[in-house]
């Protein structure tokens, strides 16, 4: 593999995490449980799809291909987006939404930070602009996993089954292979596995704020950045994708 | 004529141009105008999005190239993300403005990943009473979070810090 295969494979991963979370906080839009959060969850959407379109922009510059950020949005089938298991689960209730944010801007935050060292001038700059954003979002999903977590007696059970639910799939955002390897080499990424531990006791630390039980995970749900994805995917594509593969090229 | 424009005059022209959310605001008040470069009747014009979702961000680039061209500049806008766009860079004037309208100016406050800190206090823009309380941080756009006043009831956007 080249480097420059490394660098897409790299940013199409990424871009695809937060497109993907967009596209499923995007579905909340009118359906929050109370207005202020209504609005909340699409702001967090919106910021997700602004970086989304950041890496896609810069993906489709690195593979020179002639594909422009949209193609590589709405135009690759479902094995080719690389995007984590996390992030394509359905929103469930609430507080099932709630912890899978959590779980995705505690990642975030730690990562935006080690890249600000990279290499690469413009993978810093996405990292220092999208940083800003991921602070807001991760001080909103913590506030209420807490407010949930130590709620009444029913949301205190309903966020802790999300929480069992969710976590066998936090070691997904850890997955590193050749592709890393490779970026490391020339210090355009770091390893991510340098802030797994601080991103456990991070996620721990306001769990046990929540008064809820770590689950002890036996088995690690895998497969997206691979291009194998659960069942959701399918269904969330085809609604994301409806209006360009229908008309295609269609503009605003 | 227009080859007498100068890059001071471009900036003055880009005085013009509103924030099409926040019309009480220019770009410059907003200072996301990084650089204005000019080559004969050719003009660079470098901007910084405020958020990167922002969907005001089209509508400026617009906005700046049709004003430019009433004074017979072509003009191409880039777009650059670092340094990344900071709210120390609303100018005084865009704050007072800001105020004037009903939107409360952004304040200092602690690192936004210090969970529970004790809450900005907020001026309420209309009665300027300290008494105020944050309902939401996120308001009617990415930039701003919702407060209310505790002495005047009026509900209100704070442009929220950003840095």
């Amino acid at each position: 593999m080249t480097k420059p295969k490394a660098l897409f494979e790299y940013l199409i991963r990424h871009a695809d995490d937060t497109l993907i979370l967009g596209q499923r906080l995007s579905e909340w839009c009118g359906h929050g449980p109370i207005l202020e959060e209504d609005i909340a969850l699409t702001n967090i959407a919106l910021d997700l799809i602004g970086q989304a379109t950041e890496l896609y922009e810069y993906a489709a510059q690195v593979e020179n291909k002639g594909r422009t950020a949209d193609d590589l949005a709405f135009l690759r089938l479902e094995r080719e987006y690389k995007n984590v298991l996390l992030v394509e689960q359905k929103n469930g209730d609430f507080g099932k939404t709630i912890v899978r944010q959590f779980l995705f801007d505690n990642f975030q935050l730690l990562n935006y930070t080690q890249l600000l060292n990279s290499s690469d001038a413009q993978v810093a700059a996405i990292a220092e602009k999208s940083l800003k954003e991921v602070k807001y979002h991760l001080k909103h999903s913590s506030e209420w996993v807490i407010r949930l977590g130590d709620g009444t007696e029913e949301s205190h059970q309903r966020i802790q089954e999300s929480v069992d639910d969710l976590m066998r799939f936090v070691e997904e955002l850890f997955f590193q292979n050749e592709v890393n390897e490779l970026l490391q080499e020339d210090k355009l990424i770091g390893d991510c596995e340098e802030f797994k531990q601080q991103f456990h006791q991070n996620v721990n630390n306001v769990l046990t704020e929540a008064t809820l039980t770590i689950p002890d995970i036996k088995y690690h749900q895998k497969g997206g950045r691979k291009g194998i994805h659960s069942e959701h995917m399918g269904f969330l594509l085809a609604e994301m994708q409806y209006m360009q593969r229908t008309y295609p090229g269609m503009q605003w | 004529m227009t080859s007498e424009i100068s890059v001071e005059q471009v900036w003055n022209y880009l005085k013009d141009v509103k924030d099409p959310e926040v019309p009480v605001l220019t770009v410059v008040d907003l200072g996301i105008i990084r650089n204005v470069e000019l080559n004969g009747t050719e003009c660079l014009v470098t901007i910084t999005p405020t958020y990167t979702g922002c969907p005001a961000m089209r509508v400026i680039e617009n906005d700046i190239i049709e004003r430019l061209s009433k004074e017979g500049l072509r003009t191409e806008v880039k777009t650059t993300l670092s340094p990344a766009w900071t709210t120390d860079w609303i100018t005084q004037d865009g704050r007072d403005k800001l105020e004037g309208y009903g939107i409360a100016p952004p304040q200092d406050e602690v690192d936004k990943s210090v969970l529970f800190a004790e809450p900005t206090v907020v001026p309420c823009p209309l009665c300027k009473s300290k008494n105020t309380r944050l309902v939401s941080q996120f308001g009617s756009t990415a930039c701003k979070a919702h407060y209310q006043c505790n002495d005047c009831k009026e509900p209100f956007d704070y442009f929220k810090c950003l840095k």
